[in-house]
């Protein structure tokens, strides 16, 4: 699941951007792991992220399998991060998004203190993480950077589309969807958080940054 | 992925939802149709569209009134109001391409969800990639382009030559026939998936050498690839990784950072 790790933007568009997410080790500490996972995210829901998930069932902002008509002028757009936590029942990848590294650095005293015994890990700019793991006296294990796209460079689209639609590193939200949610918002058909919202439901880990998303749309809609 | 054409009521929802760009409205039917070559069955479109199960023969009626007074529609753009999206059977070889494609399917060769891969997220307990090591993640397809297996063969038969070690526990690496050549499984090279990763690890001195080798392919492929490399740091939380890379001349700045919060289970609570 490197689906996380390849989020385009310049450094300064990435700095209210911290995926935190916990997972097992298939066969080897995975046995048992779902109440460590729940107990991770219940502690990560604490600290108020923009977005949560659990990889096999989905985030906190879901498609919904029977609408009504209604929908269509009076849409929820609020996500239940305690539904997520509560739907971790076996081993899975388990996210929480945060817009500051405030709340991040709090949520890594408690896992310190909490001591769960599964992997832990920070998809954010990497010196960010690094200092505010060493803020919170945990010291990294490992890292791995990102290098960014090669190939055939032509085939991506422009920056605002690239900035929304890598935040699904599973690619379920689509350039030419990323495309439209900006023109409706230009167009004010849509407000950025509902475009926002809109573009999460795709994303079935819960690593969309809803944040990110809206400050990107605003500046889409001012062609900045 | 199919579209149900006595359900398709043409509202064209679904054709920017997918992210291979293979759905489209054919003006012979006047239904949304999907091009089963390029579709990689992630099932984006439906799982996540919502769903509303109206009556389709009423929607088009009221679909024609509108059309006929040219009124703009406004409606959510996300739902498939007759739940038209109708998924096929899937045989091998075309199986495959929701296995890369649809991060809810598990992967049969790995038993993990997503692309499949742990790599350095689980490495403080697998200790996989360790001091003096680098592990590469080279990833094809993403974003939103996708790949047929016979351009990452392109890949793995130009890096068998270098002194790499493909990961066993990938995906990838299952369908990799001859590990002398790198050659992948004959009968799955046309198929198309969303993204596909390969991993291999290497010593931290040969990294420039992979890198140039990676980027050398990719010039060649009709697809993006994105590229990771990862190390375990010392324990001062340093690595010997980004002064390579910096070398290389490589800009990077975001990362993954194992917390290195996991372990394996003690005998007594295993």
């Amino acid at each position: 699941m490197t689906n996380t790790l390849h989020r385009f933007g310049a450094p300064e568009t990435q700095r209210d951007d911290y995926i935190v997410f916990a997972m097992a080790s298939k066969g080897i500490n995975d046995v048992g792991s779902a109440e460590k996972l729940r107990s991770f995210l219940a502690l990560a829901v604490k600290h108020g992220p923009v977005n949560v998930g659990n990889a096999i069932k989905g985030g906190m902002y879901r498609p919904s399998e029977n609408l009504t008509p209604l929908a269509h002028w009076s849409r929820p757009a609020d996500g239940d991060p305690e539904a997520v936590v509560r739907s971790i029942e076996e081993p899975s990848t388990v996210a929480a998004v945060f817009d500051d590294v405030a709340k991040v650095e709090a949520l890594l005293r408690d896992l310190k203190a909490a001591d769960l015994g599964i992997s832990v890990n920070i998809a954010s700019l990497a010196a960010e993480a690094n200092a505010c793991c060493k803020r919170a006296g945990l010291t990294r294990h490992s890292i791995e950077y990102s290098l960014g796209f090669h190939g055939d460079l032509n085939q991506l689209p422009d920056r605002h589309v690239l900035e929304l639609s890598t935040m699904c590193g599973h690619g379920m939200v689509s350039h030419n969807f990323a495309r439209k949610m900006i023109d409706l918002v230009r167009e004010n058909r849509r407000t950025p958080q509902q475009a926002a919202a809109t573009m999460a439901r795709f994303c079935t880990c819960g690593i969309f940054n809803l944040t990110r998303a809206i400050r990107v749309l605003e500046q889409a809609r001012k062609g900045e | 992925m199919e579209v149900d054409p006595k359900k398709c009521v043409a509202c064209a929802n679904c054709v920017p939802v997918c992210p291979m760009g293979a759905i489209f409205i054919d003006p012979a039917i006047n239904r949304a149709t999907v091009n089963l070559d390029e579709c990689v069955e992630c099932f984006t479109c439906h799982r996540g569209m919502s769903k509303e199960h109206m009556n389709p023969t009423l929607v088009r009626a009221v679909r024609r009134v509108a059309k006929l007074f040219r009124f703009r529609f406004e409606p959510e753009p996300d739902v498939c109001p007759t739940d038209a999206l109708t998924p096929q059977e899937l045989a091998w070889p075309r199986v495959i391409r929701r296995a890369f494609s649809d991060p809810l399917v598990p992967h049969e060769s790995t038993g993990i969800h997503g692309r499949g891969t742990e790599e350095v997220k689980t490495n403080d307990v697998t200790d996989r990639v360790k001091e003096g090591e680098a592990g590469f993640t080279i990833e094809f397809g993403r974003p939103g382009v996708g790949v047929r297996f016979r351009d990452v063969q392109k890949m793995t038969t130009a890096l068998v030559a270098l002194p790499v070690e493909f990961e066993d526990k990938n995906p990838v690496s299952s369908l990799i026939t001859d590990r002398a050549t790198g050659a992948l499984r004959a009968d799955v090279l046309d198929e198309k998936v969303m993204s596909a990763i390969l991993e291999l690890k290497t010593r931290l001195e040969h990294v420039p050498a992979v890198l140039e080798r990676v980027e050398a392919v990719a010039q060649g492929l009709r697809t993006i690839v994105s590229i990771g490399v990862s190390t375990r740091c010392d324990a001062a939380g340093d690595d010997r990784l980004a002064p390579v890379l910096a070398r290389e001349g490589y800009v990077f700045f975001r990362g993954k950072t194992n917390l290195g919060l996991g372990r394996r289970p003690t005998p007594a609570s295993a």
